[in-house]
């Protein structure tokens, strides 16, 4: 099966999103689920992605990635026309949608991609749906229309105040909490370091909080244990047990510490790579 | 080598003149199996045992004293006539001793590198109770692999018969699925295979390293499959991409072989395990294998850690292959932790006297208590007690025993947990219906079917953590009663 890529684009510095066709995925995949992708069918890393949304009539699905590392540069290379080596899922368990009243979803940086669907989904089913969309500066707030289309309210907030308010999402979602009725469910999916401050605010007003989990992961399918994090103290597999979990049980201080685990070897892989690349006149 | 021809052809001429008399094979030495000096083997990943030659592989079928009882057929879990393959071997007939495994193996270069031969059939060999060492009972393995690798690089392709109009689904490609697709695609089938990961092989591929099974082997089956006309997809996880039941109701596979394997590795639940540099063998081994972390930064981009000092914890193979992939990842010191006696080991024979030679450091009747970090969260360290055997358990073993006040500290900065696993959770948690026990495994008949029409079930999905030889016995099964299902379902 081949995995052309038929549209791509930038959205900020880093991050770019392209649609790829990868028609059974389309077909099976539900809000809140990721596929694992692979540059080439060789030996190579296997990136985890979100699936920030499908069109089943095309056979596609549409990935939102940042350049972080070797992987996902040589992803960011790739050109429309090209085809990626794999792309295996759904996986992760869907996200459990229903009209629960008022829902808000908070969005950090990369994360609005894998809200996405899942806030619309949460539109679709009946609920109110208040989206807050936080990055650290205006350019790297992305997918803002999109969340606009649908929210019945719509907050951005950057840390330097260059868009929206001058604020960390925490802010808003304290006020939004405090309203009365109070919402019924909150989705945080970020940073882990958002997402902990945000079930850190949410618990004071005792709003239930479901997180989405983007952790180290080899096979998806719940053999390797690399993705393992610790919720309510026992140990949990995100490609099997998650991807998303009550927020107020996960111990993210854990979390990001393995999160870090691969960061420097990553970074001296990446380094190589551009160096590679500019010897062969890739760099623009 | 010139010796070993001389005693060859005396043995030969001996044969012609009237035949062999036990005492002569008894005299007959048992033959090493040549292999990669221990320093240099620690820094490639070329296959360590290489083979017999010619010349060893007859004498040692020589050895063979063709027992009527033939016990060390009961020995096999599926059932070699292995007294044949070996006088065939001793024969020089080398295409027969392949043709007489086949007809109940169909991996014999995989199985004869692999097989725990000395709690199987070589245990029960006769030779070996006359020495009272198992360890020279006729060396069965390393005559299965040399009728294999003789056959040279091209496995026939099985006869196919007659298209039935039947569709059956493999999930997953290791060993019993390999076996379960061949054999349904034999008896006329359309099969296709579903593999989660991007190349098939399963274990094979993916666990046990390419210095002990090089994994053009086990490419070289999946070649024969594709030949036979098996479809192999790739990258397609089934409860996910369809689900059992998607399979059989919308896209009309009439039988389901489950072959999915082992999963959730089992940590110890101790102090510390969520530090960076502890991993799960599986994950670790994965890493290497399928992600050839050893070129990291050469091509190959898997992030694994680069350790320096490693304690791996577990005595099975999965233990000993995760030990010495670590050497060759260019560990400079590596231990074994292990909390019971040498004795107890689970790994084969084999593996744990190459990981000692290379230098892998043993530390038996030992267990971590706690696995310290520093202040970045980093392992720094490795908290273990002392243990010693008391009382026999319910099992009859010896229970190891904690030695109060023995807590030492091994300075390792990477911990790799390979003390088992559970059952892989994804075809349970997706198919209604599907029978599992409380450890997660799938329940089946001795036919190997499930609580579900049309489904079947084997290998370590079912077993437990097994082996490759147990696994192939029920995708053999699994098939029979597949194609017996498909012929009564006109
Ligand atoms: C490191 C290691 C060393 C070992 N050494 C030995 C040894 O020396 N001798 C020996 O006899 N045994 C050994 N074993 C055990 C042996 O490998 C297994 O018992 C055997 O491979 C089990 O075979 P299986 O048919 O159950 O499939 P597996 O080999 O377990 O393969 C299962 C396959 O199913 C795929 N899969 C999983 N979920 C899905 C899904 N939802 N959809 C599609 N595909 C899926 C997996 O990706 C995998 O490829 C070892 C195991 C390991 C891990
Ligand atoms: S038990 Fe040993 S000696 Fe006897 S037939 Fe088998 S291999 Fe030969
Ligand atoms: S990614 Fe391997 S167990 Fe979850």
């Amino acid at each position: 099966m081949s995995h052309r890529i038929v549209s791509k684009k930038q959205l900020s510095e880093h991050v770019f999103t392209m649609e790829v066709e990868a028609p059974l995925v389309a077909q099976a995949r539900r809000p809140g689920q990721f596929v694992i992708v692979g540059v080439s069918d060789d030996y190579g890393e296997r990136i985890p992605l979100t699936i920030a949304g499908a069109d089943t009539a095309k056979g596609t699905i549409r990935l939102i990635w940042q350049r972080v590392g070797k992987s996902t540069s040589e992803m960011a290379d790739l050109k429309i026309g090209e085809t990626l080596g794999y792309v295996a899922g759904p996986l992760g368990k869907p996200t459990h949608i229903e009209n629960f009243g008022t829902v808000v979803c908070i969005g950090g940086g990369i994360g609005n991609a894998p809200l996405l669907p899942i806030a619309r989904g949460m539109k679709e089913a009946g609920n109110t749906v208040i989206s807050i969309l936080g990055a650290r500066t205006k350019e790297l707030v992305i997918l803002e229309d999109e969340f606009a289309a649908f929210s019945d309210e719509l907050i951005v907030v950057t840390d330097d105040g260059s868009h929206g308010r001058k604020a960390l999402v925490t802010e808003p979602l304290a006020e939004i909490c405090g309203r009365d009725p109070k919402p019924a469910l909150a989705v945080a999916i970020g940073p882990a370091i958002m997402m902990k401050f945000c079930c850190e605010t949410t618990r004071k007003f005792a709003v239930p909080t479901q997180v989405s989990l983007n952790t180290i992961m080899v096979d998806g399918t719940g053999m390797c244990g690399g993705c393992r994090v610790e919720v309510g103290g026992q140990t949990k597999f995100v490609c099997v047990d998650g991807p998303e979990f009550d927020g107020h049980e996960v111990n993210f201080d854990i979390m990001m510490k393995r999160l870090s685990a691969y960061r420097n070897l990553e970074q001296k892989a990446h380094e190589a790579y551009k160096q590679h690349r500019c010897r062969i006149g890739l760099n623009d | 080598m010139s010796d070993d021809r001389t005693l060859l052809n005396e043995l030969l001429e001996k044969q012609k003149a009237g035949g062999l008399k036990p005492s002569d094979r008894y005299a007959i030495p048992p033959q090493p199996m040549p292999a990669q000096e221990a320093s240099e083997r620690r820094s490639n990943i070329s296959e360590v045992a290489q083979g017999y030659t010619e010349t060893q592989a007859r004498l040692e079928a020589m050895r063979c004293l063709q027992c009527k009882t033939a016990p060390c057929m009961e020995g096999c879990p599926v059932r070699i006539r292995i007294k044949d393959f070996v006088t065939a071997i001793a024969e020089g007939q080398y295409g027969e001793a392949l043709a007489i495994i086949k007809e109940n193996s169909l991996l014999p270069a995989v199985c004869g590198r692999v097989c725990p031969q000395e709690v199987q059939c070589q245990e029960k060999c006769t030779v070996g109770k006359k020495f009272k060492d198992v360890d020279k009972a006729v060396a069965i393995g390393r005559l299965e692999r040399f009728a294999a690798d003789r056959a040279g690089a091209a496995p026939a392709v099985p006869q196919v018969a007659a298209p039935t109009g039947k569709k059956v689904a493999i999930i997953g490609s290791g060993p019993g699925s390999i076996v379960a697709a061949a054999d349904t695609r034999r008896a006329g089938h359309e099969v296709t295979v579903f593999e989660a990961f991007h190349k098939p092989g399963g274990v094979m591929v993916y666990g046990i390293p390419e210095f002990r099974l090089p994994k053009a082997i086990v490419q070289q089956e999946i070649d024969v499959l594709k030949q036979m006309g098996v479809e192999i997809v790739c990258n397609f996880v089934v409860g996910r991409t369809r689900t059992v039941d998607q399979l059989m109701k919308d896209d009309g596979f009439d039988a389901v072989y489950v072959g999915v394997g082992a999963g959730l590795p089992s940590f110890m639940n101790i102090p510390g395990e969520h530090l960076i540099g502890v991993y799960s063998a599986n994950e670790y081994l994965t890493r290497a294998n399928l992600m050839k972390a050893y070129n990291f930064g050469k091509g190959a981009d898997t992030p694994i850690a680069v350790s320096k000092r490693v304690a791996v914890l577990g005595g099975g193979n999965v233990a000993m292959d995760a030990a010495r992939t670590a050497l060759r990842l260019g560990a400079e010191k590596v231990y074994l932790v292990y909390r019971r006696s040498e004795k107890e080991m689970p790994a084969r024979l084999e593996e744990v006297h190459h990981a000692k030679e290379e230098g892998v450091d043993f530390r038996i009747l030992q267990n971590p208590k706690r696995i310290l970090g520093n202040g970045d969260g980093n392992v720094a360290g490795m908290e273990c007690l002392k243990y010693e055997l008391g009382e026999p358990d319910s099992s009859g073993r010896r229970r190891p025993v904690p030695i109060e006040g023995s807590e030492f500290t091994l300075d390792v900065d990477t911990v790799i947990v390979a003390i088992g696993n559970g059952a892989n959770p994804l075809i349970g948690q997706t198919t209604p219906g599907l029978e599992l026990n409380k450890w997660g495994n799938i329940v089946v008949d001795e036919k190997c079917k499930t609580s579900l029409e049309g489904v079947y079930a084997g290998g370590d999905i079912v077993l437990g953590a097994a082996t490759v030889i147990l696994a192939m016995g029920q995708g053999r099964t699994a098939a029979a009663a597949i194609n017996e299902y498909l012929a009564s379902k006109a």
